[in-house]
């Protein structure tokens, strides 16, 4: 028969402050732990849900960011001749030759001037991109230094709102509208005529061509075709990979803090379990004597211990997740290193990430009361009796 | 004398308790210290500038380029003493793996304005006699195994092509805070190549360096500076170096502030664990202490012998820890040398270890203290165990 889990629940009230620190040290590493897997399902989140699947992104070859690529017009035109191009509800072809161009604009509070990316767009960018809708103003006039701005530009940098002037290359961009484009990397950016800004920051050719395809399927063909076209220097990527690409750098470096991170705190939080389990054994020596005594098996003694150690990680599990889920009220604005510009994305709690921290949060309290508990249950009954 | 040996004995009477927290001590001092170390090797670029020098770039940002003829008409601004320019060409070496900043710069008054680069004599003619040649630091060269005369191929990413040029010279830091990994070599060079392609950056450069004759002056010779080449088609912003340093890691500041919390954290974890050992060791001697009351000995040497236990604990887990942290951090400036060029343990940052372990040493101490001192004797010595 079991020893009653009830035995284990009185154990861990009997010495509250002993429970109580071990397991604040857990729920605080549970909550390290669940706080930078949040990030990066939040940067993965932001990242993947900027880009389509269908859309096809054309970059200079070489170039990994729109930033730093460049499409002759010459070449934008020759991608517009492609067939597989799906088609608007106007029946033109939806495809959007756009610029991209980086500008420093000062974040509110502090002042410091952050790069916030420019994005030139025609009227096809907004049905390529179903995500981006408009929630304040109206959308810029075509030909006019009108630009509206994404809703975390509108939060977080200062003379961005509706009717103000952003200055950049002599001129004065008003803005207009602001759009929200959910948790996109798109409501980082700011959006105007694209031919405006070509002329005023004197851009030869387009950043990036940008098409939607008829058929997904095609798009091998059409990356073949486009690649080996002696006319073209470009490379035809996924909208989707586009982004994820750009994240990779900051997610390998989320991955590598957070795993580093944890290694070292659980080391701490599996000590202080050990300690709490070791002198729970010790002082119950008796008990364990009279346990044995009564007939109790040496698996149901260590049994019990491991399922007092468990009890803890668990509520170290709970405790520290509970309070991780408020981190999702949090969203953070850092620089993306490798398209040097803004980006915000929020912590984000999936039912992935709680179950991992559960798991984790149990291994610690199991691994902690292991060797407490193989040292209750090898005791010699008669000793034990004996021992105060 | 005698009151450090009982709290040693003290302190090792439950061998196995003592060592897991010791362990446990000197893993989070070993990770507060490298958390602190990694938060100043993003702050290197910042240290490491001079307040003699200032940065002229673009208003609009970065990525936009200054007309050269903008060298001599910032030179004749008062108060300036040299000018240089800079361009961040981008380059990539086999693979983006192998990441180093690598600039075009106009080499003789850079080299000038920056002294920290310690390179011979001899060397320094060879570079700026060739053309094509380059000069890097000495970390970089010993990471790839180059060789004086060596070439080396950059595919460019900005400025599309292979691009080749030449070792002339292997520069070394003037103090251990110098970057050692940047690559540097004739923007006439990469000018050439531009101007045959007609490419929009043809006579343009990223960004102007500009001594000054004294640091005092900084401020109105950035104001000077932007004055002249206001409402022309390439406005400037000029501020010191560092401010220019602090800018990129200002982008940033959500990771470090991050990073920063961490080191905290860290430390109120241990804070619970070695307080819960304090915990369950007066929780064992209540007995003892109603005796030493007895015995006529007063609250305040019970405070002592407590805060005395868990100083000694802390503070040998705090010693091992920071011993073990001069190893971790050279493993972790060879294997992360790419993203930090600049990875030393400072002397702050052993000092914020030993107030850290002070301040767990004497949290932990407090609620089992008031537990010690305010039970009665009679009910200390009835308790049992």
């Amino acid at each position: 028969m079991a020893i009653p889990i009830a035995y284990n629940i009185r154990n861990l009230w009997t010495r509250r402050l002993t429970t109580a620190l071990t397991v604040s040290g857990m729920a605080l590493v549970v909550f390290v732990f669940a706080a930078i897997l949040m990030l990066a399902e939040g940067l993965r989140k932001t990242l993947v849900e900027t880009g389509a699947y269908d859309n096809v992104v054309f970059l200079r070859k070489g170039a990994a960011t729109e930033v730093v690529s460049g499409v002759s017009r010459d070449q934008a035109s020759i991608l517009e001749t492609l067939p597989e191009i799906a088609l608007g509800p106007k029946g033109q072809k939806l495809l959007a030759k756009e610029v991209v161009v980086l500008i420093a604009l000062p974040k509110k509070g502090s002042g410091t001037p952050s790069n916030v990316v420019l994005r030139g767009i025609n009227e096809n960018s907004l049905l390529l991109r179903p995500q981006a809708r408009l929630v304040e103003g109206r959308l810029p006039r075509v030909g006019s230094s009108e630009v509206i701005v994404g809703t975390s530009i509108a939060k977080r940098f200062e003379g961005v709102e509706i009717d103000e002037n952003l200055c950049c290359a002599m001129r004065e961009w008003r803005v207009v509208g602001i759009f929200d484009a959910g948790s996109s990397g798109f409501s980082s950016e700011v959006w105007g005529d694209v031919d405006q800004f070509m002329q005023a920051f004197r851009r030869p050719g387009y950043s990036s061509v940008i098409l939607r395809l008829q058929d997904s399927s095609e798009f091998q063909s059409v990356k073949s075709q486009v690649e080996n076209d002696p006319r073209l220097t470009v490379v035809a990527k996924r909208e989707t990979k586009y982004y994820a690409e750009q994240s990779e750098m900051m997610a390998k470096f989320l991955r590598i803090l957070g795993m580093s991170l944890t290694i070292i705190f659980s080391l701490g939080a599996v000590i202080g379990a050990m300690v709490t389990m070791y002198s729970a054994v010790a002082n119950r020596i008796a008990e364990i004597g009279t346990l044995r005594a009564l007939g109790f098996k040496r698996r149901d003694i260590l049994i019990a211990f491991l399922l007092e150690s468990l009890l803890l990680g668990f509520l170290g599990g709970v405790a520290g997740l509970f309070f991780a889920s408020f981190m999702q009220l949090i969203t953070i604005s850092t620089v993306n290193f490798q398209t040097f510009s803004e980006l915000a994305f929020s912590f984000t709690l999936s039912f992935e990430i709680v179950y991992k921290g559960m798991i984790f949060s149990l291994i610690m309290g199991f691994v902690g009361g292991l060797l407490p508990a193989f040292r209750a249950s090898r005791m010699v009954i008669v000793d034990a009796l004996r021992a105060t | 004398m005698f009151f450090l040996k009982i709290l040693i004995r003290n302190a090792f009477r439950n061998k196995l308790r003592a060592s897991l927290t010791i362990l446990g001590m000197t893993i989070a001092i070993l990770a507060f210290g490298l958390l602190r170390t990694f938060i100043n090797a993003w702050y290197a670029g910042v240290e490491a500038s001079s307040a003699t020098r200032l940065v002229t770039r673009n208003a609009v940002s970065i990525i936009f380029p200054l007309p050269i003829s903008y060298q001599e008409k910032i030179r004749q601004v008062n108060g300036v003493k040299m000018v240089s320019h800079g361009t961040w060409f981008g380059g990539v070496y086999i693979d983006e793996k192998n990441f180093f900043p690598n600039f075009a710069v106009e080499p003789k008054t850079y080299l000038e304005l920056y002294p920290e680069f310690i390179l011979s004599p001899k060397e320094k003619e060879a570079f700026l006699e060739d053309r094509k040649g380059f000069v890097a630091g000495r970390k970089l060269v010993s990471k790839h195994g180059w060789k004086i005369g060596d070439i080396v191929t950059l595919k460019g990413l900005i400025f599309v092509g292979n691009w080749d040029f030449v070792l002339r010279g292997i520069y070394r830091g003037k103090d251990e805070t110098t970057d050692e990994t940047q690559f540097f070599f004739h923007w006439a060079y990469l000018n050439e190549g531009l101007k045959k392609r007609g490419h929009v950056w043809a006579d343009q450069v990223g960004f102007y360096m500009v001594g000054v004759v004294q640091p005092e002056l900084s401020t109105e010779v950035s104001i000077a500076i932007d004055q002249q080449f206001k409402n022309s088609l390439a406005e400037t912003l000029t501020e010191t170096e560092k401010a220019f340093q602090q800018g990129f890691i200002a982008m940033s500041g959500a990771i470090v502030t991050a990073i920063q919390i961490v080191s905290f954290v860290v430390i109120i974890i241990i804070m619970a664990v070695v307080a819960n050992t304090m915990a369950m060791t007066t929780r064992e001697r209540i007995g003892e202490y109603a005796i030493l009351k007895t015995l006529g000995f007063r609250g305040l040497h019970i405070v002592g012998l407590i805060f005395g236990e868990s100083l000694v604990i802390t503070m040998m887990g705090c010693l091992l820890g920071i011993v073990l942290t001069f190893p971790a951090a050279r493993i972790i400036s060879t294997e992360l040398g790419t993203y930090f060029p600049v990875f030393n343990v400072e002397e702050k940052t052993l000092f914020l270890n030993l107030v850290a372990t002070w301040i767990v040493a004497f949290i932990a101490a407090i609620v089992p203290t008031r537990r010690a001192i305010q039970i009665r004797i009679a009910d200390g010595l009835r308790r049992i165990g």
